[in-house]
């Protein structure tokens, strides 16, 4: 029992501390960049992360909105209300689905490549040789990496919902036959530019320095073996996705709890 | 060089530690180390695998800080130095990495550069020109468009030398230059150390378990053992050490005062299946 | 030559990312910068607004003209009291307009329905709305019904 009790406190400590090294690594890494000669750094990573997520985003989105669409149309039918489609697919994606899934992509995507390329340049010692010659790893590789994910995310997500949006419309107009006009005076009928557009927005980038937060120190703290890059790479998506779905939660019962 | 220079570059230590002590856990790794490493000579740390050599190396860089005790390079008090001071220290210190460390994401030519890119601001061609002739210094001129996953290990070693000296740094640490490598490519290094540390009128430290190339190229030998210097001196005068610890080293006898066998019960006991315990 | 293609293909993501961004504003959420710039507010009491949202149409013969901006409540004389933003200038509806609340087809939104008047004098800034009809609510119609059945 005292045994337990002990191990648990060991737990806490470390994960506390563990918190803590992010923390400060983050704040280091924040102020590190701010300088013209970085930009290309920065352009490599967001080519990395956001050109290179693009496939996978804009795939899983149209499917996802062509989904939702078919779902919505076969229940909604049965009201005679068809033309609500076109605006519970906008609402849908624009509040979660749209930031939700482009974080949980893009940290299975970009997050763990992220990790794995920083882990391994821990393993074989790039990261001790770059502090070696004077260069702050925080400011060269880590710096650079945080930024891109902050700038790719929300640009990911926008295209997301467009793609979703588009491929709803090709399955309820174009497949089901419901009118095109009705689909989009529905949305814009009822969508608003910040409360649902805005809002879904703010998830996305606070979903973005969640994501590219954690796989960047996961990489940074990885235990210097194969395996302990393999073992990151999973906590990465692991933590990211559990970190996405919990603050969804959160952040919609704060910016939509009392339906302002 | 003014005369007054000149005689400190004869006299003074380039390194001197004194009383270190570091622990990593509960594991004492040193404990109470003093040592120096002179100007201009090439010097080496030897010691069984495991015994902190590596440690030692990034405790000079500052990358660790020690518990107690000083460690002065050029002067400098290298525990008290701030995040600034430190990489500015490290500027003039080049380091080559058991693994090489190359960068994987860039190109030969521009590990080389990469150095020279990030701590001067000297034009393209200024920098083309000189990270060609470290490049030619180690033989790879003709390889700086390859890719670091395309070099063998003794080229890339190379490189990573050629990056090691790209600012003509006034020391080089070389952690075990040879472990790794054919014969023909160890002979390569060996050369090379040499050659670089006269050309540069640099100084070197060496760690590594390499008796024959270490002793072969070294003016100081540092036999590090449980934390401590048991031996120092010309590599001649080691092999007729009095401690039997130390001459079973530099000998690579397999059984001795340090013993073959790890601890354990007597082997016929074991075989009889531990059915009697 | 490759990091042309990389500077390429960002400079073309984040191009997309903007053009996404815009389509979300105009075409979805239906953005019109001149909207809110020209319109002015009136007000109606109803006795019963049940089922009326925030941001609810406001229609006049069926076309769309304003928004509820603002739903509250008058506790002295138990009446809702609805602020209606009319899109255009002041002076386009008569005095004695009417409003009343409508549902859209069966288990549709409500919204409110604007009855056109005949008076020379129009409807300024803050004034009210005299003939309002509330919402008609299911409970009540069939609480009616059942009296009236019981007692004929």
């Amino acid at each position: 029992m005292i045994d337990f009790v002990r191990a648990l406190g060991d737990r806490s400590l470390e994960r506390l501390a563990s918190l803590g090294r992010a923390s400060i690594m983050w704040l280091s890494a924040i102020w590190g960049l701010p300088r013209w000669a970085d930009v290309p750094l920065l352009i490599k990573q967001i080519y990395n992360v956001g050109v290179l997520s693009l496939v996978i985003i804009v795939m899983s989105a149209f499917s996802i909105g062509a989904v939702i669409a078919l779902q919505f149309y076969t229940q909604l039918s049965r009201f005679g209300a068809e033309d609500a489609v076109g605006l519970g697919l906008a609402l849908v994606l624009l509040r979660e689905l749209g930031p939700v899934v482009t974080g949980l992509l893009f940290a299975g995507r970009a997050g763990s490549a992220v990790t794995a390329e920083i882990g391994l340049m821990k393993t074989t010692e790039q990261l001790s040789s770059m502090e070696m010659m004077g260069v702050d790893p925080l400011r060269r590789i880590v710096a650079p990496r945080l930024w891109a994910g902050v700038i790719s995310m929300p640009l990911l997500t926008a295209m997301f919902n467009v793609v979703a949006i588009y491929g709803g419309m090709v399955v309820a107009v174009n497949w089901l036959g419901s009118d095109v006009g009705n689909f989009w005076s529905g949305m814009q009928d009822s969508v608003e530019l910040w409360n649902d557009v805005g809002k879904g927005m703010i998830k996305s980038v606070i979903f973005a320095v969640v994501v590219t937060w954690i796989s960047v120190y996961q990489g940074y703290d990885t235990e210097p073996t194969p395996e302990g890059i393999g073992f990151a790479t999973t906590r990465t998506v692991v933590i990211s996705s559990v970190m996405i779905l919990a603050l969804d939660f959160i952040l919609t019962l704060s910016m939509y709890g009392e339906f302002k | 060089m003014s005369e007054a220079a000149a005689r400190d570059t004869a006299q003074d230590n380039l390194i001197e530690i004194r009383d270190l002590v570091f622990r990593r856990g509960n594991r004492l790794i040193f404990d109470g180390l003093s040592m120096n490493v002179p100007r201009g000579g090439i010097t080496a740390l030897m010691g069984p695998s495991g015994c902190g050599k590596t440690t030692l190396l990034r405790i000079i860089g500052g990358q660790i800080r020690p518990d107690a005790g000083s460690v002065l390079v050029r002067g400098e008090e290298v525990t008290a130095l701030t995040r600034g001071e430190l990489l500015e220290l490290r500027r003039d210190i080049g380091m080559l990495f058991q693994t090489s460390a190359l960068f994987t994401d860039m190109s030969v030519f521009e590990n080389v550069a990469f150095p020279l890119r990030e701590h001067t601001e000297l034009p393209e061609d200024t920098i083309r020109d000189l990270v060609l002739l470290k490049l030619n210094a180690v033989g790879l001129r003709g390889a700086r468009d390859l890719m670091p996953s395309q070099l063998s290990g003794g080229m890339s070693r190379r490189v990573a030398l050629a990056r090691a000296i790209a600012l003509d740094p006034c020391l080089l640490m070389y952690d075990e230059p040879f472990t790794g490598q054919d014969p023909i490519s160890m002979g390569v290094v060996v050369t090379l150390i040499r050659r670089l540390n006269g050309a540069l009128g640099a100084t070197s430290l060496l760690v590594s378990h390499d008796i024959h190339e270490t002793t072969g190229i070294s003016d100081t030998i540092y036999i590090l053992d449980q934390g401590k210097v048991v031996a120092g001196g010309q590599p001649s005068e080691l092999a007729n050490h009095a401690s039997p610890r130390v001459r079973q080293f530099i000998t690579g006898s397999p059984d001795g005062p340090v013993p073959f066998h790890y601890p354990a019960d007597e082997l016929a006991y074991d075989l009889l299946g531990g059915a009697l315990a | 030559m490759r990091m042309r293609t990389v500077e390429i293909s960002v400079g073309a993501f984040v191009l997309a990312g903007a053009l996404a961004l815009t389509f979300l504003a105009i075409k979805v959420s239906g953005v019109n910068l001149s909207r809110s710039a020209d319109s002015y507010v009136v007000k109606a009491r109803f006795d019963d607004v049940a089922g009326l949202r925030l941001r609810a149409k406001v229609s006049m013969a069926g076309v769309t003209v304003g928004r509820v901006s603002k739903i509250e409540v008058d506790m002295e004389y138990g009446e809702a009291v609805v602020s209606l933003e009319i899109n255009g200038k002041p002076g386009n509806l008569s005095a004695d307009t009417g409003a009343q609340i409508l549902t859209e087809g069966i288990l549709g939104a409500r919204y409110v329905s604007l009855l056109p008047g005949a008076d020379e004098e129009t409807l300024a800034e803050g004034d009210f709305i005299e003939e309002t009809q509330g919402a008609l609510v299911l409970e009540n119609l069939i609480g009616d019904l059942v009296t009236r059945l019981g007692s004929s």
